[in-house]
């Protein structure tokens, strides 16, 4: 069982961040808030630092794209308290057309190659990243694959018709 | 007597004391014969190609005793398995280090055409990249069916003709890869 229950770690986080926080859901026991690219780095260096909290892991950096919305970039963080045994996930939603957020690369060096990925796929810029640049697609690739905004195939090839196979 | 079985002669003029053929056809029965590969395995297929090689199908059989991981010794480039796009470039390097004359096997359905992955991130097929002389179907296939892939390679390699690589079709060929032979 978590040492450090949802209430506390919320009412924490309100006390110090009063107004910037929004909790999103608790799906399957993991609370989920919400907050904004100006707030976003002092809440994970709160998280991370406060001596009742200690979330000192980040877990993942990723993106979800939701097109229907207006702010249509979701970056997400998951982070990891070792100490008090439990996670949060911090969604941070973003204008899709100029997607830009700070770097965590000043609080672990670990969000390199996450903010990395998360802008080869989505788009994501991370302002005062030390590289970035794409890493597991080909560097001449102009688009940003995991974007919810490409046909799943392209609607006039021929090459792998029924037809071809005997069907 | 042992019941090794040799190769069959070519065609040609057989007298006493003599055997008579053509250049092309002694020359193809030897390469044909001692294919080294070069495997370039990436996935699951490349399973397949192990158990080709192991005791029970023995690949060494058809003259691919010795696998050769360096590409400037081989003679057969055997493509087995998904090849990313940013595995692409790589694959080309690999295949323009193996010297002349050199043949290469499409294992398995991703390095034929993609297979499964019919999507942004992987080749529909090697021979985007580099020209394939066999593909192999299945997925993966059987080690019955690489070997049926070299020897229908063989078959190819036996009846190329000695000059083919000189042609300005086979330069042609090269150069629709982008690839250059002198220079």
């Amino acid at each position: 069982m978590a040492k450090l229950d949802h209430e506390a770690l919320l009412s924490s986080l309100r006390r110090q961040f009063d107004g910037q926080i929004n909790e999103l859901d608790r799906t399957f026991g993991l609370l989920t808030i919400e907050t904004s690219k100006d707030a976003i780095i002092e809440v994970l260096r709160y998280l991370k630092t406060a001596p009742e909290l200690q979330f000192i892991y980040l877990t993942d950096i990723t993106a979800v794209h939701y097109p229907m919305n207006e702010l249509s970039m979701a970056v997400v963080y998951h982070v990891h308290s070792l100490v008090n045994q439990t996670r949060i996930r911090v969604k941070v939603f973003l204008d899709g057309d100029k997607p830009q957020i700070p770097s965590a690369t000043i609080l672990w060096p670990g969000a390199n190659w996450m903010e990395r990925e998360t802008y080869d796929f989505f788009g994501v810029i991370f302002v005062g990243h030390p590289d970035l640049r794409r890493i597991l697609n080909v560097d001449e690739m102009d688009v940003f694959p995991m974007r919810k905004e490409y046909p799943l195939e392209d609607p006039n090839r021929v090459d792998k018709k029924d037809f071809f196979f005997g069907r | 007597m042992s019941d090794i079985k040799l190769a069959p002669a070519p065609p040609g003029v057989t007298g006493s004391g003599f055997f008579a053929t053509t250049l092309d056809k002694a020359v193809g029965l030897a390469r044909a014969n001692s294919l080294w590969p070069l495997p370039f395995a990436t996935s699951c297929c490349g399973i397949e190609f192990m158990a080709t090689m192991g005791a029970t199908y023995d690949l060494a059989r058809f003259g691919a005793e010795r696998p050769s991981f360096s590409p400037r010794q081989s003679d057969m480039l055997m493509v087995m398995g998904t090849i990313a796009k940013k595995m692409g470039p790589v694959l080309k390097q690999v295949y323009i280090q193996m010297a002349e004359p050199r043949w290469v096997i499409a294992v398995g359905a991703c390095a034929s055409s993609g297979g499964i992955f019919d999507t942004y991130s992987v080749l529909q097929g090697i021979d985007e990249v580099i020209p394939v002389d066999v593909y192999v179907p299945g997925c993966p296939p059987r080690p019955e069916a690489i070997l049926d892939g070299v020897m229908r390679l063989q078959d190819i390699v036996r009846s190329e003709s000695v000059r083919r690589r000189e042609t300005d079709e086979y330069k042609a060929l090269l150069e629709s890869y982008g690839i250059y032979k002198h220079g």
